[in-house]
């Protein structure tokens, strides 16, 4: 009795003296465990993936680098390489745009927040739909897009259908929403631009573009430096609209690195999950540059709090 | 304010302000305002080139009362909630505690780990595809609903650790040391002391999280594969086979999948917003 009572004692008093160092690990356990599980090891086997050819069944067979040489001949490769660069600077006017609208919208008139949300509608809408929605727009025999262009006099296209156009297309259908996300971004962040400053600026007679790019431009920081994250991997991770709205073609025009990823692994094209590894790689690694631009400036700022 | 407020521009700038903004939103919206439009036109329309105009007659309720007793979209919607729900509850009781363990605790680790939560929320989901898929299918969840949740619920603690753990930062921090004084267990503090003060970071992640969840498209495809786990989005291009050619259904069905998020926006606007920058831009 007396002995239970004791190392009860000494136990809660280790317990008690390691408190604060063994605390958060005991908070971070699940947390981890699941994410190293699902996400952190997946990363290295898919690495190890792609040095092997295997059809996702059998037996995987071991080649070393063949599936990167064979990438280094693959014109669809390229062709999907020179697709991401396109949606990657294109997606960058959606920063931009969003900002003009927030300025449009930085009102304080009645029902301004109604009309707010409503601009701000495309983003929460499933990029499937919005996908559909465009295609109907672009679709040759009714397409709205062609009874425009007829209206001004020019000749009718068939944009999805177009190798040098499709990709175009479909970005404009991803800037729809991603317009919206930077507005948003972008109307918080003129909520709390410092009015003192803008009335500065206004007694030194700065007005429109230059109030805009020297004064209003630079208090946005975080805000722009969110939307670019937001929209550089929102780039890169374009898969959706292009699975609905071309499934790749016309003779995979529209490809990028990860729809052409998931066509050599898992569709009708084959099983060859050791050179979508290959291909999944080279996307990590284009992506990897970008975490770790983001990540360093998220420890510069964190360091000089 | 930036621009200069309305009231204090000239009359007929403050005229066309507010006759451009119902004609900027209309624009804005055109292409949503046309699926609203078809989905609400009978089949006839679409056989006599009546794209654009105004419908011929209303069918709105026999085209949505089709959607949902001649095809599988009522399945898939309650897949959907099934998938979303529990990854819901699920990323954010995680990201509560990961947020917690390093938002308040020093410890060397701390920001490596951090910084793993957060490369890993950005990583192409290629490179995970393969291995995921595989492991799905070693634990015989292929084509199950918790074989998708339980991704979800991992790969969304990435994003949810930064949100917490960036919100628990600007918590005042004396309130935990007041507690540490009074001699509070440290589970004590983070239930009683902490978490309360969490609300409207769970509001916001909820709402957010919900959202992305619903109109995943990727992971939906590769996990599973049939009317019985698959959620609206992928299940939309199977009801767009079924009704190939009848834009009036297709667009009454793009609108019932898209319409749960669109509630939860409107609903929870506030905390959406909130969650939307990352909590950065306050």
């Amino acid at each position: 009795m007396a002995q239970a009572s004791v190392t009860e004692t000494r136990q809660s008093s280790w317990w008690h003296r390691n408190q604060q160092q063994l605390t958060p690990w005991l908070f971070l356990a699940p947390g981890i465990l699941f994410f190293l599980f699902y996400v952190i090891f997946p990363i290295f086997q898919s690495f190890n993936l792609s040095l092997y050819e295997w059809d996702g069944l059998g037996q995987a067979e071991f080649v070393g680098l063949y599936n990167y040489d064979e990438l280094y001949y693959d014109d669809a490769f390229y062709t999907s390489l020179k697709n991401n660069v396109i949606w990657l600077l294109l997606y960058l006017l959606a920063i931009p745009a969003g900002l003009f609208i927030a300025l449009f919208l930085n009102q304080t008139v009645t029902g301004i927040r109604l009309y707010k949300s409503l601009f701000f509608f495309p983003f929460v809408i499933s990029q499937v739909v919005v996908g559909l929605v465009f295609t109907w727009f672009y679709d040759p025999t009714f397409g709205i897009l062609n009874v425009l262009l007829g209206a001004v006099g020019l000749p009718p296209m068939n944009v999805l259908g177009d190798e040098n156009w499709v990709t175009v297309g479909i970005i404009v259908a991803g800037l729809w929403p991603q317009t919206a996300y930077c507005m948003i971004l972008y109307l918080t962040g003129l909520n709390a631009v410092d009015p003192e400053q803008i009335e500065a600026g206004r007694l030194d007679g700065a007005k429109g573009w230059r109030m805009l790019w020297y004064i209003i431009v630079p208090q946005l920081r975080p805000a722009t430096f969110i939307a670019f994250v937001v929209t550089i991997i929102g780039a890169l991770r374009s898969f959706d609209l292009i699975s609905v709205m071309t499934n790749g073609g016309p003779f995979g025009a529209s490809r990028v690195l990860s729809f052409y990823m998931f066509e050599v692994a898992l569709s009708e094209y084959g099983f060859r999950m050791g050179y979508g590894a290959a291909i999944a790689v080279v996307l990590f690694l284009i992506m990897l540059a970008f975490i770790a631009y983001f990540l360093w400036s998220m420890y510069k700022e964190e360091r000089a709090r | 304010m930036f621009p200069t407020p309305i009231e204090r521009t000239s009359r007929s700038w403050q005229v066309t302000y507010q006759a451009l903004l119902p004609l900027a939103l209309i624009l804005w919206l055109l292409p949503l305002i046309a699926v609203a439009i078809f989905s609400v036109k009978p089949d006839a329309d679409f056989a006599n080139a009546n794209y654009w105009g105004w419908p011929s007659s209303f069918e709105g309720f026999t085209n949505y009362a089709l959607v949902f007793t001649g095809s599988d979209m009522p399945q898939y919607l309650l897949n959907s909630f099934k998938i979303t729900i529990p990854t819901v509850i699920g990323a954010v009781a995680l990201s509560c505690m990961t947020g917690f363990a390093l938002g308040i605790y020093k410890f060397k680790a701390n920001i490596w780990l951090f910084f793993m939560f957060v490369a890993g929320n950005f990583v192409p989901f290629q490179i995970l595809m393969v291995p995921v898929r595989d492991l799905t299918l070693q634990m015989g969840l292929y084509n199950t609903i918790t074989g998708l949740v339980l991704f979800h619920i991992a790969f969304q603690t990435g994003f949810c650790t930064l949100f917490m753990r960036n919100f628990i930062r600007a918590l005042p921090f004396e309130l935990i040391e007041a507690a540490r004084v009074e001699g509070i267990a440290e589970w004590k503090i983070f239930w009683y002391v902490v978490l309360p003060l969490m609300k409207p970071a769970i509001a916001a992640l909820s709402v957010l999280i919900f959202t992305f969840i619903w109109n995943d498209y990727f992971w939906a495809v590769v996990l599973t594969q049939g009317v019985e786990s698959q959620p609206v989005t992928a299940g939309i291009t199977s009801f767009n086979a079924q009704y190939r050619a009848a834009y009036h259904l297709m667009s009454a069905g793009s609108i019932v999948a898209a319409l749960p998020p669109v509630a939860m926006f409107f609903l929870m606007q506030r905390h959406f917003i909130a969650g939307l920058t990352l909590g950065a831009v306050k």
